[in-house]
């Protein structure tokens, strides 16, 4: 039995195209001593830092945390870099949170950045392979055939990506961090936005940002002496499958709902739409909203976009199940942070903190993150009360 | 220091590799059959399924695969996307078709190219055929095929994608 941790410090930069006025060291140091401000502590008060962010050639710079040590206060201590590609950001807060809820040490900062603006993340995802054809074309690329045959056995009509990517940006108007700020945006503008990756439209998929986020995890003795409520980490799992094998369910990868049913089970989760009261759930390109939905258990197979249809979702709408009122990943993807920040904004919701896109009352609330082939995953329940 | 500096914000700093590629054993055979125009697959031992290109195991079952199987190169759309956007290295124009298609004999899909067709007519489960380069270009490489085209053949029903013989829909 894992020994009770939970996150008593939350930092993140605000999102943006270009941080132009930063390094990568001062971007991350940015995030941390935001973290470190919200908790009340300072850099002396960490045992251990445990950073992540997604493939090096993002930015091009080789094994960046070797760099980053001084700007995050690791001298003499501790640090870790963790990978999982786009769900990095997850997976770094649950390594973090294993150090805590193991007794290993008592409190620990965790850091995930990503400066898309220094190099071009979409194309170094898209090296040529010897034994293949030269056609990689991003994320979006890999992605829209397996959203193709969602719509095509699941019979979702062909706005329900469209009302997520409204949804999703509605979400992020309210939240001042978020990259795009489109508080205007209608059905129609995304519906004419350019076809980029058929059936993706631009306005359907997420934006380059640049950002850092990070937390400060602490065990349950020092998390009761907090200055800010606490959010108690109630369930933490991941799993992991083969990019490609033959009979693999690309559309509702059976590791991710491995993962969710591990998850609930640990936080006491029998109906997640009815048990949780918000998820900050990764949706880089917006029909994975119905997608996730059904891999994760809120809604059985082939009938998520009826609760994206309904509002179900939204909390502009009040929805019984606000997804993503941070604005989610189709508001900010800075890659190897946007994990870290559902995570994050999943606790913020909890303690009662999310400003403007608070969800009223949120006691209980999911963080995922997916990466690679939609392959790796990433979840954590978190709590306002212990258990 | 009183002097106002212009902020520096972008000095390029390009880096070039180049990578060298141990092919191993099972891609090493399936690029020498396919430099003879010719694509193969393996089997794996515990679920049977043909691997293409195969990478000397089954991911699904973690078992080495060692029987290979000559497919067909005809096969059958399993999904795709048009891509509007040009692919930085490739002098292909877009839009341009790029599909998961799964070869007669094979259990998975690759992507590939598609060709001669009309975008908006290419749909799940329609029967393509390679369209190969001239013999004397013939190297170690997918791209031996320039693209696959649409057949006049009936389309394969959804349940049917993916395990059809290298004889195809007749067999």
């Amino acid at each position: 039995m894992a020994n009770l941790a939970a996150v008593v410090g939350i930092g993140q930069t605000s999102y943006t195209t270009k941080r132009n006025d930063v390094s990568i060291a001062g971007l991350v140091r940015e995030a941390a001593v935001n973290a470190l401000n919200d908790a009340d502590l300072t850099w002396d008060d960490i045992d251990a830092v445990i950073l992540g962010k997604a493939p090096d050639m993002f930015e091009g710079i080789i094994m960046p945390e070797i760099y980053l040590t001084d700007a995050l206060g690791c001298n003499g201590k501790p640090m870790l870099r963790v990978h999982t590609a786009g769900s990095v950001g997850g997976s770094t807060a649950l390594v973090a949170a294993s150090h805590v809820q193991s007794g290993t040490f008592k409190r620990v900062l965790t850091v995930s950045f990503e400066k898309q603006s220094e190099s071009n993340a979409m194309w170094a995802l898209s090296n040529p392979q010897p034994f293949s054809t030269h056609l990689n074309a991003g994320a979006g690329g890999y992605f829209a055939p397996i959203i193709r045959e969602y719509i095509r056995r699941s019979g979702a009509p062909d706005d329900v990506g469209i009302k997520v990517a409204v949804k999703d940006r509605q979400h992020g108007a309210r939240n001042p961090l978020a990259h795009l700020q489109l508080p205007e945006i209608t059905m129609e503008e995304v519906s004419e936005s350019f076809m980029l990756w058929d059936p993706i439209r631009y306005l359907e998929s997420c934006p380059s940002s640049d950002g850092a986020c990070a937390m400060v995890i602490a065990n349950e003795e020092l998390a009761d002496r907090s200055s800010k409520p606490p959010a108690w980490i109630r369930g933490v799992a991941m799993r992991s499958e083969p990019t490609m094998y033959a009979g693999r369910e690309e559309v509702n990868p059976q590791a991710g709902r491995d993962c969710a049913a591990d998850v609930y089970k640990q936080a006491g989760i029998s109906d997640p739409r009815k048990d949780l009261d918000v998820a900050e759930v990764y949706v880089p390109f917006s029909w994975y909203e119905p997608m996730w939905l059904e891999n994760l258990g809120f809604a059985p197979e082939g009938e998520g976009w009826k609760l994206t249809m309904e509002g179900a979702t939204s909390l502009l709408d009040g929805g019984d199940i606000p997804w993503n009122p941070s604005g989610g990943v189709l508001s900010s993807n800075p890659i190897g942070a946007s994990g870290m920040i559902r995570f994050a904004e999943a606790a913020r919701q909890v303690r009662n903190d999310a400003g403007e896109h608070q969800v009223p009352d949120a006691k209980l609330a999911l963080g995922h993150a997916y990466g690679g082939g939609a392959q790796f995953f990433a979840m954590w329940v978190v709590g306002a009360e212990k258990a | 220091m009183s002097e106002e500096n212009e902020v520096i914000t972008g000095i390029e700093v390009p880096i070039f590799l180049k990578y060298n590629f141990t092919a191993g054993a099972s891609p090493t055979r399936f690029l020498a059959r396919v430099k003879e125009g010719v694509l193969t697959g393996q089997r794996c031992p515990k679920c049977k399924q043909v691997y293409v290109p195969p990478r000397g195991a089954c991911a699904g079952c973690g078992v080495p695969t060692e029987e290979e199987v000559e497919l067909a190169d005809k096969g059958t759309v399993q999904s795709f996307t048009i891509v509007s956007i040009p692919i930085p290295g490739n002098p292909i124009e877009p839009p341009f078709v790029v599909a998961n298609l799964v070869p007669d004999g094979a259990n998975i899909s690759f992507i590939h190219l598609m060709s001669e067709c009309d975008n908006a007519d290419v749909h799940i489960g329609q029967r393509v055929q390679a369209v190969w380069k001239p013999e004397e270009e013939w190297d170690y490489a997918m791209d031996n095929i320039k693209y696959f085209k649409p057949i006049d053949e009936p389309d394969v029903p959804i349940e049917k994608i993916g395990k059809l013989p290298v004889t195809g829909l007749e067999g």
